[in-house]
């Protein structure tokens, strides 16, 4: 914690110190509180404020993957690094093998945003987890902005916006009945900008692709995306190879990539500071169904 | 010549201070609308959000962009032209990131704004310039002080329909002006604007001459907030205990915790509550490494010269500046569950700091009228939204503070022991 002037607290710090502050009062009432880590930049801060909550100890909960299939190779790299060197238990709830063993169905138009809700639901179920750490802010969507910092989840993982807990100063109320859990948002207060602003103070690496690079990728309603196994061009698109990066890692197969040349940390913040577009407008093709796709999605249990 | 050197761009500020402030306000008097505004003004809104709006806008027919469809997140707002709930906004200037708490006006959502509250550096109440003061407004000063926000601000909204008529103005400044009085509010503003055409919003209008005060925005960007901290009383409720298993870190037996209030130094004799033993700060880390000094609302780590048992739920303070360490609790209650109201001989969990315990309701003293402040004796129970005083025993000690003194160990909710609700939020007056 650096200060400039006596008893000054910066808008960081202050965001790191509730941050940690709600991730020790999961660690002190839950039995199985577990981490969501994706590998996303957002999962990476998460684990990164885990770190901090506890040391010199170690990070005292297990993290969970759920693992579309449908992967860029340099973030489960990175997953597994990361893991490793913080010597994690690592979960993955896999969508892939649901779909083989006939527990879920694939969709027809082969997305599987929708079809992770109910494989994130059994692994919940599985391993009994009773608090489930997610990197979700409020600035990123307008159902998530009346989201509680202490989510509760009935036990079919559902969200009722209508029914939740008052949250008054930072008593948070995490008291369920078993099979009912608790989805908590540390990140709650943080914008895209303090994400980049923590991420460059902290010096945490990330996964290369959130920095500009060069790839091959096809436009489709104007956002661009990777040719990969997961896209393939139609008739009558064109591969083109464009300086390219990534505002946010989600399923491979339905997440834009963004036209920009910063390459760093430093280059990333002047650009985010001036974008005049949404992370999810730019980069998600599954938020555009309708004005309340992510609302719906919620309330099924998603993240 | 030398060659010329092209300056870098200033790199965005990274040491900006955060403030939290609630906005209330009937239905209709123009919330969303100012909120949008702000965010519309200080470039925080992303064309893509604009454009879905002005998309649903048209949709509706509504004459122009309808600035509130950005705040009201939840189809059954958008449907019925309504806020449900607290909404979370931010934005940010080159000197402060804000947190608005947006909160609905509608009488039967009055907890939210006590939520909106709780953790509110300033609380911003807006009228409608045509209707003046009404009951709302009543209670959201009285609630801004039942908090005890530190600061208020009152904005006297659509003046653009009332020809920007000082007089107007004057007749609700003063009228709240003598209101606020009553309720021992230490910092009013007040504040002319027009939401819909941006006036007083982010730069001062030229509508209103006669208006000598800052814009709503470069007050929020100035108002004094690092102050309003209590630095004074040292309290630190102990969350967790951190003691690594591992064959690198030997013996380390920290106490984790965010400081509520007071200054904390390695080498500062503490007095540990509810043991009621004494040691000496050892250290005090962070994941950085120690420092020098704790204070709010730094996450910390304190480590003690002496090997005493310390759990969660007990405080750390200081020999001769201690919190009340009681049983019997006096307080006011906003009462906020709608299936079941308080009633006396009830039992509820209570949570208070880190300290969880079970708590029965003695007494109701009285339940308050929040338009009149007139008290009812005779009250039998507290609805929902019903504010009272009321008198509970705990299970346990509690280890408290005045509410007006200390809003982090003055404060506490009370859960339903089946159904796991939050139905009730409490402000301790005293504590035995
Ligand atoms: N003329 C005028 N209309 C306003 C102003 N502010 C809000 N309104 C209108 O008042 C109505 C209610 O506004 P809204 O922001 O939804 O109010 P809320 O219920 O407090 O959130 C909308 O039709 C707004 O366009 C203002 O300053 N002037
Ligand atoms: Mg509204």
């Amino acid at each position: 914690m650096s200060q400039t002037k006596p008893y000054r607290v910066s808008h960081l710090d202050a965001l790191e110190a509730e941050s940690i502050f709600v991730m020790r009062e999961v660690m002190a009432e839950f039995e199985r509180p577990v981490l969501l880590f994706s590998g996303g930049k957002d999962s990476i801060v998460m684990l990164r404020l885990a770190e901090k909550a506890f040391a010199p100890a170690r990070v005292p909960f297990p993290v969970m993957h759920v693992d579309t299939g449908h992967n860029f190779p340099e973030v489960l790299e990175y997953r597994d690094s990361r893991v490793a060197e913080l010597g994690l238990n690592l979960v993955i709830a896999s969508v892939q093998e649901a779909i083989d063993s006939g527990t879920v169905r694939e969709l027809p138009d082969g997305t599987r945003n929708r079809i992770q809700t109910p494989v994130l639901l059994a692994a919940v179920e599985k391993y009994r987890f009773d608090a489930l750490f997610g990197g979700a802010r409020r600035d990123e969507e307008k159902a998530r902005a009346k989201e509680r910092m202490f989510s509760f989840r009935d036990e079919f993982g559902q969200w009722d916006p209508k029914n939740q807990r008052p949250e008054l100063w930072s008593l948070y109320n995490g008291r369920h009945h078993p099979g009912e859990s608790i989805r908590v948002f540390p990140l709650s207060n943080w914008t895209e900008l303090d994400v980049w602003h923590y991420i460059a103070k902290e010096q945490i690496p990330l996964p290369s692709i959130y920095y500009a690079h060069e790839r091959e990728v096809v436009e489709r309603a104007g956002m661009f995306y990777a040719v990969n196994e997961f896209i393939v061009p139609k008739a009558g698109e064109t591969v083109e190879t464009r300086t390219v990066r990534y505002r946010t890692v989600g399923d491979a197969s339905q997440t834009a990539a963004v036209l920009s040349e910063a390459d760093t940390v430093d280059k990333v913040i002047d650009e985010v500071a001036a974008t005049r577009i949404t992370e999810r407008g730019a980069t998600r093709g599954d938020d555009k169904v309708s004005e309340a796709a992510m609302e719906d999605r919620k309330r099924e249990g998603y993240f | 010549m030398s060659q010329a050197v092209v300056e870098p761009e200033a790199p965005p500020a990274r040491q900006m201070d955060l403030l939290r402030f609630a906005t209330a306000g009937s239905v209709d008097d123009g919330k969303s609308t100012l909120i949008g505004r702000l965010l519309f003004d200080t470039k925080s809104l992303f064309s893509d959000q604009l454009e879905a709006v002005e998309a649903v806008s048209a949709a509706r027919g509504d004459e122009y962009t309808n600035l509130a469809l950005l705040t009201d997140g939840l189809r059954a707002e958008r449907e019925q032209g309504i806020t449900i709930d607290v909404a979370y906004r931010y934005f940010a200037t080159p000197r402060r990131k804000f947190i608005i708490a947006d909160t609905p006006g509608h009488i039967q959502y009055t907890r939210n704004m006590v939520t909106g509250a709780s953790t509110a550096d300033l609380a911003l109440i807006l009228v409608d310039a045509r209707k003046g003061l009404v009951e709302q407004s009543r209670r959201h000063a009285f609630l801004t002080s039942l908090l005890r926000v530190p600061h208020l601000v009152l904005c006297v909204n659509k003046m653009d329909l009332v020809g920007w008529d000082k007089a107007v103005y004057d007749k609700i400044a003063d009228e709240f002006t003598s209101f606020a009085a009553k309720l021992d509010i230490t910092d009013l503003t007040i504040i002319p604007v027009s939401a819909l055409e941006g006036d007083n919003i982010a730069t001062r209008s030229e509508k209103s001459p006669w208006y000598e005060g800052p814009s709503l925005l470069h007050h929020l960007e100035h108002v004094h907030i690092a102050s309003d901290r209590n630095l004074v009383d040292v309290r630190f409720p102990v969350q967790y205990v951190i003691r690594p298993q591992s064959t690198t870190v030997t013996d380390y037996r920290g106490y984790a915790g965010q400081v509520a209030s007071g200054v904390l130094k390695p080498g500062d004799e503490v007095l540990v509550l509810p043991s009621g033993l004494t040691s000496k700060i050892a250290a005090i880390d962070t994941a950085d490494g120690p420092v020098d000094e704790a204070f709010p609302p730094m996450s910390v780590t304190v480590r003690l010269t002496d090997e005493i048992d310390i759990s969660r739920g007990d405080m750390i303070c200081r020999p001769h500046n201690a919190p009340a360490v009681a049983q019997d609790v006096e307080a006011m209650i906003c009462w906020m569950d709608e299936t079941a109201p308080l009633r006396v001989g009830t039992k509820y969990t209570i949570k208070h700091t880190t300290r969880t315990a079970r708590a029965v309701v003695r007494g109701l003293q009285y339940r308050l009228d929040v338009n009149t402040l007139h008290r009812d004796e005779g009250a039998p129970e507290l609805g929902l939204n019903e504010i009272g005083r009321v008198r509970l025993r705990t299970t346990i000690p509690l280890l408290a503070d005045e509410y007006r003194r200390n809003r982090t160990t003055g404060g506490f909710i009370l859960i339903d022991e089946s159904t796991n609700r939050t139905v009730g939020a409490g402000m301790i007056i005293e504590a035995s």
